[in-house]
């Protein structure tokens, strides 16, 4: 019987009944009082120099409050950057100055010149019009190895050039990785392109800035999957407001996928003006800009090579990526082509010897930042996809080439710094083979056939690493910023248990798996348990939602608080029956000394440290409420493997998902239903950059997929079901509660998968000279693929 | 969007009088309009809606002919049209998105001439009269290239009268952003002859592919399309595919449509 | 300014709004009936979708003295009289058919038309009816689910 109760069952989510009633509160439901409205003018060239901006005809447009520029923020920091990498050569990344609104030149179209206050948003949107920016256009840098020329025009006039840093990892093994790449019986090289995609969470982003000037309190009203950072970043890099007079409130979020958790010049710019103007400022983004304005992910172009012994064993990996950062550096930006890619790149296998070195580069287009997997996919990408054209060139089973390379044995120290504590990859790979029936291929493929259809199977494994931590550790890779995460659980006096999380739920159903935990380790339904999260006012200082640290890194904040609530109510009923505390055990929500049937219950015990007349106040103080921060001790090793099957059309190149098969190793596991829909959207996100998304910039720096007329969202009938599995499990094994995170798997395991099983298809029907075609696969690339 | 005035008025007469004001625009589905409007790229003084003219809605067979008012929504033509001319009645209902087939109207898109829109093959290829408030025009006369027509200011479509084919289908390969027509075929078997308009694929907006006309009025076998070939010189180059993609997709979608069409 | 009057959710309602006002700002900034969203301005997302005289339109791609008259129906409508989740919504909560809510409106208010026009779909049928609504964190997988189960149907088909 499937559990319905605590950790491990698949109960409804709560949250549900709110958002399908259309009583969900998302930021732009939000309206305050005399409100105001900003509309942006933003930049339409990618690079200029901005002389001036002339702003007397929108001054004198009707319902305007203010028009702001660059100049209005001379005196206020910049957005910083929350990651310093260190180069090859030991130097610290070049980091150029991140305006709040353009200053002395403009470098992406979208980048915000001035910004129009007006009584509605028409008539601010109407006086926008009327701003005339005198830009003098200058060429601009689009493509990154352009931008790396020597007479490359520069993106920041005061870098030494467009090269943000140059990073080798593990430095000291380049010299041995060259040496076992020369001495090769066998080398597979691929070069490709992780296509650059626009994260497009369906809710835009929405700021609303707030101010009080009876208290001097700042709010702000954010889509932010991390409130506490952004008080802090913008608090106190860029406008100077104590963290005490500042609330940042992140109500219930459209969907982030990474794209909120930067702070954005929009936040930084409406808590400023209400500031100025003594009224609250609303800024509603219009998803065309969110195309030009929200960070955008992956957009790196990798060579890599696999040296390989005739028997398929793997003896070293190198790869030379180019990344994209865009024109500034958005708030995690310098963390993704390294620490969260480099690190990746032992994937699954034992391979010994290993060096990655990226250059990242500064371009005139918008910025880029971690977008749901965030380096692990270009890091699982390069890797899947060399390990498939390597099997083909040696006439080898794709399935048995990996299984040969796989990491066995753990904790496994890998040649890029990781020590994965534990994963069991044969196990998700027999997994697989049975959910995915391979056995059936070979029939369908003929169906197929019969069909005039090109049949293919693509297959891979993928390791992500979550959670990432600790403290320390990332502190000397560069990290400006802690990742620990916080939550307080405070005991009503009658039982009821509500949680402050630091963590923030955007989709992910926090309301419904945090209470299952609680349930389980008290013993009392998740009814009586509720989640506060998403505003800095009633929750303790944490880092937020993304790379699937939730649950490994605030499920654990929350069960240690748990604890040390526990342990003193545990004091207390030990007092209350007259017994030790050590004899006591919490079972089933009762207080239960060992070995007899005296009992109290929890309700009873949690009035007790609100009502203390009978209690030992000359030991314990009164209440039940505790805190805790959790500083994880490794990252968490989330694993698995998955397998497309596609059909092609000959003809028209276009590629269908046929099926899909996902298993998955995530260790524990609390609500499966909810992991199951986590691994179908990252399965979706993954299809789509894989078949259906690209963002191109023309060579001026234009945005040529500026909306979704231009830019293919997957739909359903791009999609397949898909059949997923978690049953594997190897339990994370220091964190309390073995779990591993599940949320960015599918983005990160499914696109090799499907560009695997369009080679394979075409490689069955005889066109054997595609060895590789860069995503997005559009029916256009297969096609010319084939007949190219 | 900027400030405009609104006028809805339930007959022709009215509407084409609210018409005359200068800068006034008539507003059918707006599945486009509405679009373009929010942003800014068409600033009228007055939005005429047609929505509320009784006279132009409805499919109503006369003899061989199927004739669709102009305000007739996508929806209501792959509902009413399906039994006297399944072949339009599909495409209507391939067009967009089921909310998007709600609204937007045969007569909006067709005013509209988007080179990758598919009513406009439909109309050429069955050889269809646009009927307006002034005159009757036949279809090889209304396309005039991208986005123009053959309509004067202030005229409007009333009707389209299609006469029904033998045999006909309708090939799309959607553009999968927009779900216009990456390039959409519309062959239409007359008795007196093959008609096939190609949408999506020229930079001059729908066109007849006449030597496949020629072929398929021969024999109306996807065979008879052998060894013919679209020169790519003048189709639209896109991210989303280039000259010579198009060109390809033109023969084999002409070539299923055929085979459809024979059922 | 002009007035216009429909009825919304069986109410009558009667408002002022500009010729450019569009319905879904009617809807949500003069009625305040925020559960219907914006998520695009070219008509692709479909969190904006609501029933006008029985039919899904995008109240963003509308204007709102277009609906002089109609019967407009919008999320809010949806539940049962005595304030429990309709069959679709019941069907959405159990299937998991939604994550961050945001396109759910939307969805739900698509999948209730697909289900007058169409009482029992097919897998493929629902899938193309929902063409015009776009969902970023559930790769519809158990938003088809729910449909299906909302019609009646056998969802093993749809594997965990």
């Amino acid at each position: 019987m499937p559990k319905d109760h605590g950790i491990g069952a698949s109960q409804k989510r709560r949250e549900d009944v709110r958002f399908l009633t259309g009583r969900g509160r998302y930021t732009d439901d939000i309206n305050l009082p005399g409100q105001a409205y900003v509309a942006f003018v933003r930049s339409q060239v990618a690079h200029g120099i901005l002389k001036g901006v002339d702003t007397s005809a929108a001054e004198a447009s009707p319902g305007v409050l203010r028009v702001f520029t660059g100049k209005d923020f001379e005196g206020v920091g910049g957005l910083p950057c929350g990651w310093q990498v260190t180069d090859r050569f030991g130097q610290p990344m070049q980091e150029p100055a991140h305006p709040v609104l353009a200053q002395g030149k403009v470098r992406h179209v979208g980048e915000i010149i001035a910004a129009v206050v007006a009584e509605t948003y028409e008539q601010a949107r109407d006086a926008a019009e009327k701003v005339v920016p005198d830009i003098e256009e200058l060429p601009a840098v689009v493509d990154m190895r352009a931008a790396l020329a020597d007479d490359a025009p520069k993106v920041h006039d005061d870098l030494k050039n467009n090269l943000c840093y140059d990073w080798g990892f593990v430095e000291e093994n380049r010299e041995a990785v060259d040496e076992a790449i020369r001495n090769a019986p066998h080398v597979t090289t691929l070069e490709l392109v992780n296509n650059r995609l626009v994260p497009n969470a369906m809710e835009p982003r929405v700021a609303i800035g707030d101010y009080n000037p009876g208290t001097d309190e700042s709010t702000l009203y954010t889509t932010s999957q991390n409130p506490h950072v952004i008080r802090l970043l913008m608090g106190a890099f860029v406008l100077g407001i104590p963290e005490h007079k500042l609330r940042v409130v992140a109500p219930d979020v459209g969907g982030g996928f990474g794209s909120k958790i930067f702070h954005y010049a929009e936040e930084a710019f409406c808590t400023f003006a209400a500031r100025q103007l003594k009224r609250p400022v609303k800024w509603t983004a219009q998803r065309w800009e969110s195309f030009m304005s929200d960070a955008h992910g992956r957009d790196h172009v990798t060579k890599i090579e696999l040296a390989l012994d005739k028997e398929g064993n793997f003896l070293a990996v190198r790869t030379e990526t180019l990344a994209n950062l865009g024109a500034y550096l958005s708030t995690f930006a310098p963390s993704v082509p390294t620490w969260l890619h480099g690190t990746l790149m032992a994937g699954n296998y034992k391979t010994p010897l290993i060096y990655v070195n990226v250059k990242a580069v500064f371009t005139n287009t918008v910025p880029v930042d971690a977008y749901r997997g965030a380096g692990r996919p270009e890091a699982t990408y390069q890797l899947e996809r060399v390990i498939d054209k390597a099997a083909r060139e040696l006439g080898m089973d794709p399935i048995e080439i990996r299984r040969k390379n796989f990491i066995t044995e753990f904790p496994y120290q890998t040649p890029v710094a990781l020590v994965y504590d534990t994963g069991n990859y044969h196990c998700t790979m027999d997994k697989l083979i049975e959910i995915a029936d391979l056995d059936g291929f070979e029939a369908r493929r003929k169906a197929s056939e019969e069909k005039g259809l090109l049949r293919g199977l693509g297959v891979n494994c993928y390791i992500e690493a979550c959670g990432i931590a600790p403290s320390n550790l990332v502190g000397q890779l560069g990290a400006r910023a802690g990742l620990y995460e916080s939550a307080t659980v405070r005991v009503n006096a009658t039982g009821g248990v509500v949680v402050m999380t630091g963590a923030h739920s955007h989709g992910q159903g926090h309301e419904t798996t945090f209470p299952q935990v609680i349930a389980e380790m008290i013993g009392i339904d998740e009814s009586m348990v509720e989640i506060v999260h998403g505003d800095t006012a009633n929750t303790p200082m944490g880092m937020g939602t993304y790379g699937s640290r939730s649950i490994a890194v605030g499920g654990a904040a929350m069960v240690r608080a748990a604890e040390k609530v526990i342990a003193k109510a545990t004091k207390i009923a030990a007092h209350l029956m007259e017994a030790a505390p050590e004899d006591i055990e919490l079972k089933g929500g009762e207080f239960i000394v060992k070995g007899t049937d005296k009992r109290i219950a929890w309700g009873d015990v949690c009035l007790a440290a609100y009502v203390p007349h009978n209690y030992p106040l000359e030991e314990l103080e009164p209440g039940l409420e505790e805190t805790a921060f959790y500083d994880p001790a490794n990252f968490t090793f989330p694993a698995g493997a998955y397998a497309c099957e596609v059909e092609v059309d000959p003809e028209t190149g276009k590629v269908t998902i046929d099926r899909f098969a996902a298993a998955d190793d995530f260790g524990n596991v609390i609500n499966p239903m909810i992991v199951d829909g986590q691994v179908h959207g990252g399965l979706g996100q993954g299809i789509g950059q894989a078949l259906l998304e690209g963002c191109v910039y023309d060579e001026n720096g234009q945005l040529l997929t500026g909306s979704y007329m231009d830019y293919a969202m997957p739909r359903a009938s791009n999609l397949p079901f898909f059949t997923v599995d978690h049953s594997c499990k190897t339990p994370c094994t220091h964190n309390p509660l073995g779990v591993k995170g599940c949320g960015e798997a599918g983005a990160i395991g499914s696109p090799p998968a499907v560009v695997n099983a369009v080679i394979d298809a075409l490689h069955r029907a005889g066109h054997t000279h595609v060895t590789h075609i860069d995503m997005p696969l559009t029916p256009a690339r297969v096609w010319q693929a084939i007949h190219g | 969007m900027y400030e405009f005035e609104f006028a809805r008025p339930t007959s022709l007469a009215e509407a084409l009088a609210a018409l005359k004001a200068e800068d006034a625009q008539p507003l059918a589905g707006g599945q486009t309009l509405i679009p373009t409007l929010k942003q800014r790229l068409a600033s009228p003084s007055v939005l005429v809606s047609l929505s509320a003219i009784e006279e132009l809605k409805g499919v109503r067979r006369e003899g061989d002919t199927l004739c669709i008012g102009a305000a007739t929504t996508h929806a209501e033509v792959a509902r009413e049209a399906a039994a006297h001319y399944p072949a339009l009645a599909a495409l209507a209902g391939g067009i967009g998105d089921p909310a998007v087939r709600n609204r937007g109207t045969i007569g909006g898109s067709l005013a509209n001439n988007d080179p990758a829109a598919c009513y406009p093959a439909a109309v050429l290829a069955s050889g269809a009269t646009v009927v307006t408030n002034a005159r009757e025009i036949a279809a090889d006369d209304f396309f005039q290239g991208l986005f123009t027509t053959a309509l004067e200011e202030g005229e409007i479509i009333t009707e389209v009268r299609f006469p029904i084919p033998q045999a006909a289908n309708y090939q799309k390969f959607e553009q999968p952003a927009s779900l216009f027509a990456l390039v959409g075929v519309f062959v239409a078997r007359f008795a007196d002859g093959v008609r096939v308009a190609v949408t999506g694929a020229s930079e001059e907006g729908v066109y007849r592919w006449e030597s496949a006309e020629e072929a398929l009025s021969k024999e109306f076998r996807p065979d008879a399309l052998m060894g013919l070939r679209m020169n790519p010189a003048n189709m639209i180059h896109d991210i989303h595919g280039t000259k010579e993609y198009r060109a390809h997709l033109v023969g084999v979608l002409t070539r299923r449509a055929v085979a459809a069409a024979r059922g | 300014m002009a007035q216009v009057s429909m009825t919304v959710n069986g109410k009558p309602v009667t408002g002022e709004v500009e010729g450019r006002t569009l319905l879904v700002d009617f809807l949500r900034n003069g009625l305040g009936l925020t559960g219907t969203h914006v998520g695009c301005d070219t008509s692709q997302c479909g969190a904006c979708v609501v029933h006008v005289d029985g039919r899904a339109v995008k109240s963003c791609t509308m204007l709102a003295l277009e609906a002089e008259g109609a019967e407009v129906k919008t999320i809010e409508g949806m539940a049962n009289p005595d304030g429990s989740l309709s069959v679709i919504q019941q069907a959405f909560q159990d299937h998991h058919g939604l994550q961050c809510g945001f396109c759910t409106p939307g969805m739900v208010m698509s999948a209730a038309a697909l289900l007058a026009e169409n009482p029992k779909p097919t897998e493929a049928e629902i899938r193309h009816y929902l063409d015009g609504n776009l969902c970023r964190c559930t790769g519809y997988h158990n938003i088809v689910k729910a449909i299906l189960a909302a019609s009646g149907q056998d969802v093993s088909i749809a594997a965990e």
